[in-house]
């Protein structure tokens, strides 16, 4: 048994075939960042090099923070993303918390209900969206956006975490009901911290898409002041496709923020995903 | 203590007061998701019954679907990004996918070092937006750069170089392509997820019964993880039916060169909100937004009713 598991050549030939996959995973990503420091000429010139002091340039860097309205467009990304997040996971845990909890009539049919949403796509609504946004006039602000997301993102959160939310223990609950708890004490304090973890992971899940979305912002809110950075960045680069410093630098610092994100939440995300959060 | 549960029977909440508390929790969720995700959507379906005619808003039946199958500019156009559907969801299925459950089998496999270190790496691309994504392989794919030459003649290949993106017989598989590299982090982290989760003693025993390698993983692990199988080939359907960021960020909202690259997503969008020369028309737009979501709903009921009930699930 031993053996069949510990082979050296087939433990090199393991690694080769990772490592090739991981430069495949990483090199678009690498050459990216390490061009986005290089002046022009060294950018056609050595393209795989790494940027040396006679090569080494900011120009890129310069352009976009001079020309762009990143600082804005990284607030409205900010804002629309927490604010949503926030009210996926607070909505969804109490939704969550109702559907787990309490027997009452068309429960089963409630859950089928709030189900629907995950396997079907929100855009499919866009043409009827636009035009009750337009109605309540609410184009161009970074509320519809908010309320999109939120939207979007329940179901999968009702979904994961009423499946946690059966886990919390009758008996800690119904001792807080001795003690004369309301049903909302039990929900806030009892329950949701419990299922904590869980909260963790969907809010990774809902994070991801909302921060990545390019249709909602074109359609719904492609004013200057309420662009996403998605959407500005799409924009910035479109204009920009000649000056490959720029469109390299500007590549760079919106990727930034996501590498930043994702070495500190990677750990959290993947133990939430290879947990069985997602059946 | 059982008298004191309130849930405990119907007899019991029956004479219980209405219990609000029920309504409160569950009120502000299923508002949110009624007014914006269902009512559009149905409203959405309504509209592909309507068209504007002399300035008025009238049912027309299905000749908005008459329309798109049957005026010869439209549904050109419709089968044109139809059949582009079809190949970008079977090249997700056919390179995606397996190489998603051949990462994951290598990561699973036991005693693995640095298995945190690949992982990590491999699912960063998931994560990076479609304009990031879609610009850096613009850029890599770009003849002007010289990098995909460069690295094509280090392995020998520098004649087969082509401008991928600019062709329309290639542009398609060169975008999905780029969507496979962007999205394998899913397929392997579920498939590895469904892996950890087989018991030591199923593949203790397979070994005993000399059952290892290659065999093992055919035989032992592969029909124990298909229904995780089963569940990226929906997600995969739903995602490409519903598809768009990438093919407008990497070849615009024309996906071209002449509409080769043309899905779905980027036709609803051109049709209902205009793009250009072209004004958007709500209604043909929701037309088309009423074909995708009969699409995707015959894709999900085909995995709920024919796939998901028939595979055997092992209870451990």
């Amino acid at each position: 048994m031993s053996k069949a598991r510990h082979s050296t050549l087939r433990t090199s030939l393991v690694h080769l075939a990772l490592i090739t996959y991981t430069l495949v995973a990483l090199f678009p990503v690498f050459l990216t960042i390490i061009n986005s420091f290089k002046s022009k000429q060294a950018i056609f010139g050595q393209p795989l090099r790494l940027p040396g002091p006679s090569t080494f340039s900011l120009i890129g860097y310069e352009t976009v923070l001079k020309q762009g309205d990143f600082v804005t467009y990284f607030q409205n990304s900010t804002i629309v993303t927490v604010v949503s997040i926030f009210l996926v996971l607070l909505f969804g845990a109490m939704a969550a918390f109702a559907l787990a909890e309490y027997r009452f009539r068309g429960n089963t049919l409630m859950g089928l209900y709030l189900a629907i949403g995950i396997m079907i796509p929100i855009r499919l609504g866009t043409v009827a969206l636009l035009q009750g946004m337009v109605a309540m006039g609410l184009v161009n602000t970074l509320t519809a956006l908010v309320l999109v997301y939120t939207a979007q993102g329940l179901p999968l959160a009702i979904f994961i975490l009423s499946e946690f939310m059966r886990t919390v223990s009758d008996d800690l609950k119904n001792a807080g009901r001795i003690d004369g708890l309301s049903e909302y004490a039990i929900f806030f304090r009892l329950a949701l911290p419990l299922v904590r973890p869980a909260m963790a992971t969907v809010a990774v899940f809902t994070m991801i898409p909302i921060w990545n979305d390019l249709w909602f912002p074109l359609i719904l809110a492609p004013s200057e002041s309420t662009k996403t950075v998605t959407l500005g960045a799409q924009l910035f680069i479109g204009q920009f496709v000649t000056n490959w410093n720029a469109v390299l630098a500007a590549l760079s610092l919106a990727i930034f923020p996501v590498l930043v994100l994702y070495v500190i939440f990677s750990r959290q995300l993947i133990r939430g995903i290879t947990s069985g959060a997602v059946k | 203590m059982t008298d004191l549960a309130p849930e405990l029977g119907v007899e019991a909440s029956q004479r219980r007061p209405r219990r609000w508390h029920i309504f409160v929790f569950l009120a502000p969720a299923v508002f949110i998701y009624t007014a914006v995700m269902i009512l559009p959507l149905f409203e959405t379906l309504r509209q592909s019954l309507f068209n504007v005619v002399d300035g008025e808003h009238v049912f027309v039946g299905f000749s908005n679907f008459a329309t798109l199958f049957g005026d010869p500019r439209w549904a050109a156009d419709f089968w044109n990004a139809l059949g582009n559907n079809f190949v970008f969801f079977l090249i997700h299925m056919m390179v995606q996918n397996p190489i998603g459950v051949a990462l994951a089998a290598l990561l699973s496999l036991p005693g693995l070092r640095f298995a945190a270190f690949y992982r990590t790496a491999f699912f960063l691309p998931t994560l990076l937006s479609f304009v990031i994504v879609g610009f850096i392989w613009k850029l890599i794919l770009s003849p002007i750069w010289g990098v995909s030459p460069w690295l094509m003649d280090l392995v020998g290949l520098k004649a087969l170089f082509a401008p991928w993106l600019g062709r329309s017989g290639s542009a398609l598989i060169a975008v999905s392509l780029v969507s496979v590299w962007q999205f394998i982090g899913i397929p392997m982290m579920l498939i590895y997820a469904a892996l950890l989760s087989i018991p030591e003693e199923v593949i203790e025993a397979a070994e005993i019964d000399g059952i290892t390698g290659w065999g093992q993983f055919f035989k032992i692990k592969l029909p124990l993880v298909l229904p995780a199988i089963g569940i990226i080939s929906i997600l995969t359907f739903v995602g490409n039916f519903n598809a768009f960021d990438l093919v407008y960020t990497m070849q615009g909202a024309l996906a071209g060169p002449d509409k080769a690259t043309d899905i779905l997503g980027t036709f609803l969008y051109r049709t209902f909100f205009g793009f250009q020369l072209q004004l958007g028309d709500q209604s043909m737009g929701a037309t088309i937004a009423t074909i995708m979501f009969l699409i995707i709903l015959t894709g999900v009921c085909i995995y709920l009713f024919g796939i998901q009930r028939r595979i055997r699930r092992y209870q451990f």
